[in-house]
Order: structure tokens, then C-alpha cells, then sequence
């Protein structure tokens, strides 16, 4: 049941970051991907009795960490430029 | 009765809350208003850290609400009100609406199927005791250490990725005021 249940907030996550055009929305979407994957591990901790996936949930931690306080100075700055958090706005890039 | 609605009160809680993790989750798709997709984010990862704390492992669950909910989400909610762009009336969703969905759905098939599949004793949650923080510590400070060494030298490139994105941004803001 729980495993199911991180294959969902997973899944949601995936699904908030293709479809939502706002670049926050995005970013938070992300953050539900990775408690999903935070869910799972805890579970198979649980189920094995190691303490492995409790130590990978805590590097995953880190890593959230790290990733939004890169990305929001990035988000900042894109509205900024472009006064708005319309990702489909930023297609300077598109050939 | 009674003792019987004891007996199974983990698995109750367990089951409401993930089905309040759920709706919070579902919710973050169908809001549309970013400060609105936050609290829903934020009341979702409460209920996973009450789900972290039914399993037993309490030190992550307190981690969660610490780091999540307390550094990650209050961050995020303090960048909503800095910026205060509020998201007009043009549509919701981006073009990849119908991908998106066949995509996760069939991601979700192949997950459940593959999870039936490969682990025959799913739903053996609350069963353990879960382990004490002390073999935790022990593990993490004696077999990881350098995993945990190396998330430092994460953070600290994640520091210098900070100041650098500030510097483009200064250097950006005085060539827009000299022309």
C-alpha cells in the first residue's frame, strides 16, 4: 500500500511538472517527485530492516535542499527578465 | 469493538493519512494559484511525515517537517509572496496536457504491475518495530561517512552555484542601468 502510494505522489509529480506552465508550480511538483521517492525508500527500510534507505533519505534531503536553493535564484532571475512565470514564454532557445 | 479499533489504529491512521497525502497531491495539479499549490504541498508532506513517524522511524519523519516543511517549503512560500506575480486568467495547462497524462498513466501501470509482480508481501506496513536512531547513527557515521562527506561538497558547490547566479544577476542589472 505504501509503495503504491509513492508510485502515485510520484506519478502526480511527473504529471505537475508536464503539464503546469508555472515555473513555481513546477519546482514544488519536483519536491513531491522526491517525497515520493523518499516514501518508497522508507518502506523498503521497513520492509528489509536496514538502515540503508533511512541513509539515502537523508542524502535526499541534501539534495532537495541544494536543488531549490539553485533554482529559485535561477526562477528569480527568469522573471526578471521576462515579468512573468510562464515557462512557455522562455523559448529563446527553441530553433 | 473498541479494542479491536486499538488493535488496528495504526493501519487506520496509516490509511487516512495517505489518503490525505493523496487529495494534497491531487490537489497541487488542479489548483492554480501557486500559493494555494504550496499549502496543499506543505499539508502533503505533514502527512508523510505522519506516515514516517507510524513506521517507526521518527527521526525521519521530525527531518521532514524540520528540513521540508520548515526550510525547503517556507523558502518557497517566502519566493511566491517576493515575487507576487499573480497568474492571470490565460489557461492552466501547457500543451503537453494529453502526453502528460497517457505518459504518468502508463508509468503507473507499468509501476503497480512491475510492484504486484516483484514484491508478493506488499502491504506489510506498521509491522516492524522500526529501528532506533542509535543504529542508524552508527550506520550512517561508520559505513556512509563518505556519502556524508560528499553531500558537503554538494552543498558547498551548491553555495558557489548561488553566488555566481547572484553575480549574473548584478552584473545583468548594471548594463540595463548604463544602457
Amino acid at each position: 500500500m505504501l509503495l503504491a502510494l509513492a508510485v502515485a505522489l510520484f506519478a502526480i509529480g511527473l504529471l505537475g511538472v508536464i503539464v503546469r506552465r508555472n515555473v513555481l508550480v513546477m519546482l514544488m511538483c519536483m519536491e513531491l517527485m522526491l517525497n515520493g521517492v523518499n516514501l518508497s525508500l522508507v518502506t523498503f527500510a521497513q520492509q528489509t530492516g536496514t538502515t540503508v534507505g533511512a541513509v539515502l533519505v537523508f542524502l535526499t534531503f541534501v539534495v532537495a535542499t541544494a536543488e531549490i536553493a539553485l533554482a529559485i535564484p535561477i526562477v528569480l532571475l527568469l522573471v526578471r527578465r521576462k515579468h512573468t512565470l510562464d515557462l512557455s514564454t522562455y523559448n529563446e532557445l527553441n530553433g | 469493538m473498541l479494542d479491536g479499533l486499538l488493535l488496528h489504529l495504526d493501519t487506520l491512521l496509516l490509511f487516512v493519512f495517505g489518503v490525505c497525502a493523496l487529495v494534497g497531491a491531487s490537489l497541487m495539479i488542479v489548483l492554480r494559484q501557486p500559493m494555494r499549490v504550496a499549502m496543499a504541498l506543505i499539508s502533503t508532506m505533514v502527512f508523510l511525515g505522519g506516515i514516517y513517524g507510524l513506521l517507526g522511524v521518527h527521526f525521519i519523519a521530525a527531518f521532514q517537517v524540520l528540513i521540508y516543511v520548515g526550510a525547503v517549503m517556507v523558502f518557497m512560500v517566502y519566493v511566491i509572496m517576493l515575487l507576487e506575480v499573480r497568474e492571470g486568467r490565460g489557461p492552466r495547462y501547457s500543451q503537453w496536457v494529453w502526453p502528460g497524462l497517457i505518459g504518468a498513466a502508463a508509468l503507473v501501470g507499468a509501476l503497480v504491475i512491475s510492484i504486484w509482480a516483484g514484491l508478493p508481501q506488499v502491504g506489510t506496513a506498521a509491522k516492524g518495530a522500526g529501528f532506533g536512531i542509535q543504529s542508524f547513527a552508527v550506520s550512517f557515521l561508520r559505513d556512509y561517512w563518505l556519502h556524508f562527506e560528499l553531500t558537503s561538497v554538494l552543498l558547498v558547490a551548491a553555495v558557489v552555484a548561488a553566488m555566481a547566479i547572484i553575480r549574473v544577476n548584478r552584473r545583468a542589472d548594471e548594463k540595463r542601468r548604463h544602457g
